[in-house]
């Protein structure tokens, strides 16, 4: 058996293959559905009702989806540029902690400055906190072909225990009864909610604002074309003459920014204050969601919505019949899997 | 030719890629303990017609004998198991296993509970001891020698029982003391009765290893004959003009003058021999790093001529077209383009205006997911020209795709790009349009200089054609050209001078006109008597 590349991929098959991977997921996790004793077509209903079913539902999976498209867009672009960034998971809690550092210390009121300007300093602090944490793995890499993979995954640690500390010594929050988390951020800094008596709040335009951006500069700016080109072909971009270092280590600034924004905008607009629990696997999450996009700003929105609307779905339709809400975990694996098998099959064709 | 009875033969193999013959009729007999060398220019056939013979490749037509019994064609299991064995230039070992492991690597079947180590070893001593390849089986294969690691691959080929041993350009790795004792074990090969067929470039080598000798061009046996009927210059002319040699000593005869002839008559060689100051192109006692290190080679190329490096391929000239493009810093000597010396950075090369063709085009010249709008200022991305206006927009590097697509029509236009519109990725053009796409890119500021490698490699006819009338124009509008070929016909159609690389030294560039098939092949063995 052989593959080959196509000549240009049809519109019909690219297309047809995110729509094939989802019915063969679906119907593989039927199978599971059905070996835990639970009617499919009723689970599989009360799947998608609880995801996208009601304001509620909607809006519960817009609000998990927002950190899910920043750290999704930090995989996607370090990943064009061949930068395997591991560690948005460090890069959104060095965001947070960063955020609350500006936004909610010196008595919860953070430093003295106009809300206005503190918002931005905030987030500038969160998007630099991310991005410092990315520039370091990424010279280490240029410099000393140290293996980013490794160091980003690491970090992850290193920053969680970091958090760790921070949040039982200068930064706990002296009324929390013991439990380790921080200060809140002065109260004037959250978000707005964008529906009435939902969680959902404006960071979902945020993400959405900074897909779109990240879009653009891929697609408008001399920049976007040089990613593109020291990822896709690191000798041509040499030979041409492009600065493959520094494109490498603007990437990086970029993608740690993403993710560090993450962080920020869960702490402005859920959570108001770090604790150690406050990512469930958000930044890793993240990288699922660029591979499912297929490395593309724009479809992490959709993928970013689609995790996001399995996640919240599972939670009520666990509550209802008997299949745990781990169904989730496979539903999304078997997923990315059926789609980067798709995504092969639109470019390649398979010769026997 | 041996009296033995032909322990493999091959009759008629003809093998097609698409429009390309590959092999084209292509029959060969060999006798237990003769060395048959395989010879011709890269993409001659030479691999392709192995890889035929181990199975890797189905042969359109044609037969495989061993020992008269027919060899199922595709099948490399049945290959190896009647005593195919072969030693690839690029080693198929893996690095954190011993020695015993790797030869038992694939010789055991997976669904056996126990291995048989000590069975394996005590194979593996005795063909050790047999042929004299002295190596530690314990060792791990990462902590040995390139000669070594060559000693372990044909271990692996003899334990398995080879009879028939292909040796795939088994010198181009070694240091030469290395290669001595290759030879020398080579020659108890043969002595037990092993038929080899050993591929190389290297004519001296071949003169001194083969019984008979087998020369492709183009797909098509050229010559086929004892080694002692022919000369070092013979089988240069073969591989090159595609008949036998010129110099009376070997058959065929009248090339060497016919070529001459050709060289003489196809352009007018422009007279360009009172060469005076230093040129466009400047290269004085220039060394530099590489895979085949330049050794103190000069060279001028003036306004309005052609030069090229002719040679056999792996001979220096990747490193000399790195030197050239900027990709490569000279440890000694000196470069001027122009009268300029620049720094070492592609990007230096390009803001002086110099055009570089690379020799991988898909993989270097483009970028090729990238759509030909795009590619259309690939190499200026941050160009004023390819930015909008405005000072925000500028800093912003805001492209100007609409400037950016008025250039990739004119390129495609101008230079005949075949293609469906111009958002299409770059990779799905073909080969030939993609060339025309860079040239058109390179040639767009009508450049001073101009550096061609292999500008032409795997092209059809026409777009050869095509390519050859751009350079010989831009040549005329007054740039100096530096033609990197390994393609003598190319070389006698455009050059006006010519200069031979070998082993990382270059000739005197000579016009065109002083070469003839016999002292260019000489000078490509070489030998620089000539």
């Amino acid at each position: 058996m052989r593959l080959e590349r196509r000549e240009e991929a049809s519109r019909l098959a690219m297309v047809a293959a995110p729509v094939g991977a989802l019915a063969f997921t679906l119907a593989l996790c039927a199978l599971l559905v059905a070996w835990a004793g639970a009617p499919v077509g009723r689970t599989y209903g009360l799947l998608i009702e609880g995801g996208f079913g009601s304001r509620f539902a909607l809006t519960e999976t817009l609000t998990r989806a927002t950190p899910l498209i920043l750290t999704g867009l930090a995989a996607a672009v370090a990943f064009r540029a061949r930068l395997f960034n591991i560690g948005a998971e460090g890069q959104l809690y060095a965001g947070a902690l960063a955020a609350v550092a500006v936004g909610g210390l010196h008595r919860g009121e953070g430093f003295a400055l106009p809300d206005g300007l503190l918002f931005a300093g905030m987030l500038l602090a969160a998007m630099l906190a991310g991005a410092i944490l990315l520039l370091i793995p990424a010279w280490l890499k240029l410099r000393m072909q140290v293996d980013e993979v490794v160091t980003t995954l690491l970090l992850n640690f290193i920053v969680l225990l970091f958090v760790s500390a921070m949040l039982d010594g200068p930064m706990k929050d002296p009324t929390a009864m013991g439990w380790p988390q921080s200060v809140a951020v002065k109260p004037e800094l959250e978000l707005g909610r964008l529906v009435e008596r939902t969680r959902l709040h404006s960071g979902f335009l945020w993400a959405v604002g900074a897909a779109v951006l990240v879009a653009a500069i891929g697609r408008f700016t001399a920049f976007g074309f040089e990613m593109r080109a020291v990822g896709s072909h690191p000798k041509a971009a040499a030979f041409l003459g492009m600065p493959v270092g520094r494109v490498m280590l603007k990437t990086a600034l970029l993608s740690g920014a993403a993710a560090g924004l993450a962080g920020a905008i869960e702490v402005a607009g859920r959570t108001t204050y770090v604790t150690l629990d406050m990512s469930t696997g958000i930044g890793y999450g993240g990288i699922v969601i660029a591979m499912l996009a297929g490395l593309s700003p724009i479809g992490v929105i959709v993928a970013a919505i689609f995790v996001a609307g399995i996640q919240v779905g599972a939670d009520s339709m666990s509550r209802v019949v008997g299949v745990p809400n781990t169904i989730t975990d496979v539903i999304v694996a078997v997923a990315l899997l059926s789609a980067l098998v798709a995504a092969m099959l639109v470019r390649y064709r398979v010769r026997a | 030719m041996s009296a033995a009875a032909p322990v493999l033969r091959m009759t008629g193999i003809t093998k097609r890629f698409g429009s390309l013959v590959a092999n084209d009729g292509i029959s060969l007999e060999l006798a237990p303990g003769e060395v048959l060398a395989l010879l011709g220019e890269n993409g001659a056939g030479k691999s392709t017609l192995v890889s035929i013979l181990f199975g890797h490749y189905v042969a359109d037509a044609g037969q495989i004998e061993i020992d008269g019994q027919p060899l199922p064609p595709g099948d490399t299991r049945a290959a190896l198991a009647r005593g195919v064995g072969m030693i690839h230039q690029h080693f198929s070992l893996a690095e954190n296993l011993t020695v015993l492991e790797n030869v038992m690597l694939g010789l055991e079947p997976l669904s056996r509970w126990r291995s048989d180590r000590r069975g394996a070893l005590d194979r593996l001593q005795a063909a050790s001891r047999d042929y004299g390849l002295t190596v530690d089986p314990h060792a791990r294969v990462e902590s040995l020698s390139v000669g070594e690691r060559q000693r372990v691959e044909i271990l692996k080929a003899l334990v398995r029982g080879a009879r028939v041993l292909i040796l795939d350009e088994p010198t181009a790795v070694l240091t030469p003391r290395e290669s001595e004792t290759l030879f020398e074990t080579l020659g108890r090969f043969t002595a037990a009765g092993l038929a080899l067929i050993f591929i190389s470039h290297r004519l001296d080598e071949v003169m001194r290893v083969a019984d008979r000798v087998l020369v492709l061009k183009h797909g098509k046996p050229v010559l086929a004959c004892a080694a002692a009927e022919t000369s070092k210059s013979g089988l240069a002319a073969a591989m090159i003009s595609g008949a036998a040699g010129v110099d009376g000593s070997g058959p065929g005869g009248e090339v060497g003058a016919a070529m001459m002839t050709r060289a003489g008559n196809a352009h007018a060689p422009r007279d360009r021999h009172e060469v005076t100051g230093p040129g466009r192109i400047h290269l004085a006692q220039l060394s530099a790093p590489g895979r085949v290190a330049l050794q103190a080679i000069n060279l001028s190329v003036q306004a309005g001529e052609i030069v090229a490096i002719a040679g056999v391929s792996g001979n220096g000239q990747r490193t000399l077209a790195a030197v050239l493009s900027g990709e490569t810093a000279a440890t000694s000597g000196r470069l001027l383009l122009d009268g300029q010396p620049l720094p070492a950075r592609p990007r230096a090369f390009i803001d002086a205006g110099i055009a570089r063709i690379p020799e991988d085009r898909v993989e270097t010249g483009v970028i090729g997911e990238a759509s030909l709008v795009e590619n259309a200022y690939a190499h200026r991305p941050r160009d004023p020209a390819a930015l909008r206006a405005g000072p925000l927009a500028r800093w912003l590097g805001l492209s100007d795709r609409s400037r950016m697509r008025a250039e990739a029509a004119r390129i495609i236009q101008r230079y005949d790009v075949r293609h469906r519109h111009a958002d299409q990725s770059m990779r799905t053009l073909s080969g030939g349009n993609i060339q025309k796409f860079i040239l058109g890119r390179e040639l767009a500021r009508d450049p001073g200089i101009i550096i061609a490698n292999q500008p032409t490699w795997g092209l059809d006819i026409g777009a050869v054609g095509y390519i050859h009338s751009q350079l010989r124009a831009a040549r005329d509008r007054g740039a100096a050209v530096l033609l990197i070929s390994e393609d003598l016909d190319e070389i006698f159609a455009l050059a006006d001078r010519v200069a031979v690389m070998a082993g990382g030294r270059l000739s005197d560039a000579q016009p065109t006109a002083h070469w003839n098939a016999a002292t260019i092949g000489l000078a490509m063995a070489g030998s620089h008597a000539a």
